[in-house]
């Protein structure tokens, strides 16, 4: 048997070949855990969507001020709207590229190729893209403070942006799946997202109206429900549908 | 151990693989051959359960796809020629990365793996540093680090310098010496016959030879080859 | 639906017939409504439109679950035929909405929950067509149709509870003057509350027939693609 330069044998060869008796639930969300890790250590490292997703925000409310031409009144009621169209098209950007890296790169096959449940994968991608949302909404929500000189960080307007964010991610990660293999990727997510995430829209805005107009409660509480009932549906949607997207 | 029954792929009105047979038993080291267009990545990519039939049965590592597809893959191995890595991650993270989706905790094992191939000394360095024969060393570390019984290899040479190909060579024949079972693909035909047992020629979308090393010459191989593919 | 040429001229001819009943129904049997004149007659057709939109986005639901679970292409093209004429009829059903709407509210288009939720409705249909239009491989093409039609028809109730709750001035129709029907509403009389189904019927057999034209058109056009292929790879 020849032998390389470098190193001698091979590495050990496991005897028993089956990995240690674990719960398939601990399986699947380590899986979870090491898609969602892989994605958030590479962005820190190159900080690509971020960065793109940061200035985007920064500047589309920055045309919003000189496009709408408001008295101070009328900024305080349009304040919610502008953060949620921020926040929408932001995100647009985020889902886009980072399934586009994904594909270009051809390491989703990796992926494919590892013996975890495919949807674990949609929901390690989907948390990703959702917290790189949060993370934006982070800077942007200060920011809205200062402008808009609306009180943005009040518990409850963040109860909105987590939630909004989250179904726009789970709903945007599936699609954005799609779209990338698609001719016209950069606008096909967009068109194909947006008409799909208008109940999210509508809902948060009002929400996020709602509370910073400090109205009762039971007037926000039906779009908090709304929220969270799309969430849910489409989270449940999309897990089962990314099996489909990704075999060949 | 490998093998199909009448395995047939369609893209379309299309048809890439015609209604393949073959039978690799395991332990065996067999290379996979044959002009452009004849099916071979698309075979592969069945084998491997990144792409279901149309038609007909497959059967790796003792589990049928495309039903066991998940537990075929664990004991799957894919070393192919795009390298399969992320760029902004280090040597070793991107290994424990692939360890911790394949369920191997033991972290001695992604350091050996990185000896093996050369890369201990770039370990912590990004691999979108790397050359594309370094990419291709870590590729071959991340196919075979959870230990798999059968691994497939699409044209593995690719990228990889004199010194990366006698490695490869060295890494492939050891795992025949373990009994793993092997199917390559490659387009260097005396290389192939002379690495593997026995060659596979895929043409037209089905298997139109199976010569045996011990049976016939290299220089007798290459004749044959021809006669096969011109048809 | 692999029709017989006989049974899809026969359904032809009985569609064209019920459209001629149904349009003397429309124009001769229902009275004139007292508020808002013979204009008001375009409500029959607009509801049938709106109503032949909407199932049609059902089958297309119902038959991409079937395809992504039996893989039968034949059901793809159910999918994308019923989605074009979908299309057509939604856009037939919001332009008669609004040619009633200027008369009936005095403008032509408003932000009511149904009419945005159609619009909406509209843009998903389009969306599916340019996914399609973008992908060349037809399996994937397939799929991928297959889910953004249960993805997209599943987000329009939900569309329509959110503008709901935020605003309404759509008229209640079916039943009697409404509490919070603005101005625009009427009571339906047995007559027209005949043609008015009558209308559903008719242009719901007007979509069965359109679909199976459509999506036999698909098969030969298939049937062609395929006899072609044979040919020069022979």
């Amino acid at each position: 048997m020849t032998q390389s330069s470098r190193g001698e044998r091979l590495p050990a060869a496991n005897s028993s070949p089956a990995a240690p008796a674990r719960s398939a639930a601990g399986a699947y969300w380590r899986a979870v855990s090491a898609v969602l890790w892989k994605d958030l250590a590479a962005e820190f490292r190159s900080k690509e969507l971020l960065s793109a997703m940061l200035v985007f925000s920064l500047l589309v409310v920055l045309i919003f001020n000189f496009a709408l031409q408001l008295d101070r009144a009328a900024r305080e009621n349009v304040a919610a709207g502008v953060l949620w169209v921020t926040a929408v098209f932001s995100g647009t950007l985020g889902l886009n590229r980072s399934l586009s890296q994904e594909k270009d790169r051809g390491s989703l096959d990796g992926l494919l190729l590892t013996p975890v449940d495919r949807s674990a994968i949609y929901v390690g991608k989907a948390l990703g893209n959702w917290l790189f949302m949060l993370l934006v909404q982070a800077v942007i929500l200060p920011v809205f403070v200062v402008l808009y000189n609306q009180p943005m960080l009040q518990p409850l307007l963040l109860v909105f942006v987590v939630l909004g964010t989250l179904g726009y991610a789970s709903v945007g990660t599936l699609l954005a799946s799609m779209a990338v293999h698609s001719r016209a990727r950069d606008v096909m997510l967009p068109i194909l997202l947006l008409p799909v995430a208008v109940p999210v829209l509508v809902a948060a805005v009002q929400g996020s109206a709602g509370v910073l107009e400090q109205r009762a409660w039971d007037e926000i509480s039906q779009w908090f429900n709304l929220l969270i009932g799309y969430d849910v549906i489409f989270l449940a949607v999309a897990y089962m549908a990314f099996d489909y997207v990704v075999e060949e | 151990m490998i093998e199909t029954r009448a395995l047939a792929k369609n893209f379309g009105l299309k048809p890439v693989l015609r209604g393949v047979d073959l039978r690799i038993e395991a332990g065996e080291f067999v290379a996979l051959m044959g002009p452009n267009g004849a099916g071979k990545t698309t075979l592969l990519r069945i084998l491997s359960t990144l792409a279901r039939p149309s038609f007909g049965a497959a059967r790796v590592a003792g589990f049928l796809l495309p039903a066991q597809a998940e537990q075929a893959r664990r004991r799957l191995g894919v070393i192919a020629h795009q390298p399969l890595l992320y760029g902004d991650l280090t040597a070793e993270e991107n290994l424990r990365f692939y360890a911790r989706m394949y369920g191997v905790s033991d972290g001695a094992r992604l350091t050996e793996w990185l000896e093996r191939v050369g890369l201990a000394a770039r370990r912590r360095d990004l691999v979108r540093t790397f050359s594309r024969g370094m990419q291709q060393r870590l590729a071959i570390a991340r196919g075979l680090l959870h230990d798999p019984d059968v691994v497939l290899l699409d044209e593995p040479y690719t990228g990889l310098d004199p010194d990366g190909a006698a490695l490869l060579d060295a890494i492939v024949q050891e795992l025949a010496a373990r009994r793993r079972t092997l199917l390559m693909i490659t387009h260097d035909l005396a290389h192939g016959f002379a690495l593997a047992e026995r060659a596979l020629i895929l043409a037209r979308g089905r298997i139109e030879a199976s010569l045996r090393r011990d049976e016939i010459a290299p220089a007798e191989f290459a004749r044959r080859y021809d006669a096969v593919v011109k048809g | 639906m692999i029709k017989s040429d006989r049974a899809l001229h026969i359904l032809n001819m009985a569609t064209a017939a019920l459209l001629i009943v149904a349009t003397g129904l429309v124009f001769l049997y229902a009275p004139t409504e007292r508020t808002m004149g013979a204009v008001q007659r375009v409500f029959y057709f607009h509801v049938s439109a709106a109503w032949v939109g909407l199932a049609a986005f059902m089958v297309t639901f119902v038959v991409g679950i079937i395809y992504l679970r039996t893989g039968n292409p034949r059901w793809d093209r159910i999918g994308h035929s019923s989605v074009e004429i979908g299309l057509v009829f939604t856009i037939m059903g919001a332009a008669s909405g609004s040619i009633w709407a200027r008369p009936a509210w005095n403008t032509w288009w408003t932000w009511d929950p149904r009419l945005t939720t159609y619009t909406i409705m509209a843009l998903i249909y389009v969306a599916y067509l340019m996914l399609r239009q973008g992908i060349d491989d037809p399996n994937r093409r397939a799929r991928f149709a297959a889910i953004y039609g249960i993805v997209g028809f599943i987000s329009v109730p939900i569309t329509f509870f959110s503008i709901r709750i935020w605003r309404t001035i759509h008229p209640v129709v079916v039943g009697t003057g409404g509490g919070d029907a603005a101005q625009g509403s009427f009571a339906m009389t047995d007559p027209m509350r005949t043609t008015l189904l009558f209308s559903v019927f008719t242009f719901t057999v007007v979509y069965v027939c359109l679909l199976a034209n459509r999506v036999r058109l698909e098969e030969l056009a298939e049937r062609v693609e395929h006899l072609k292929a044979r040919l020069l790879s022979a």
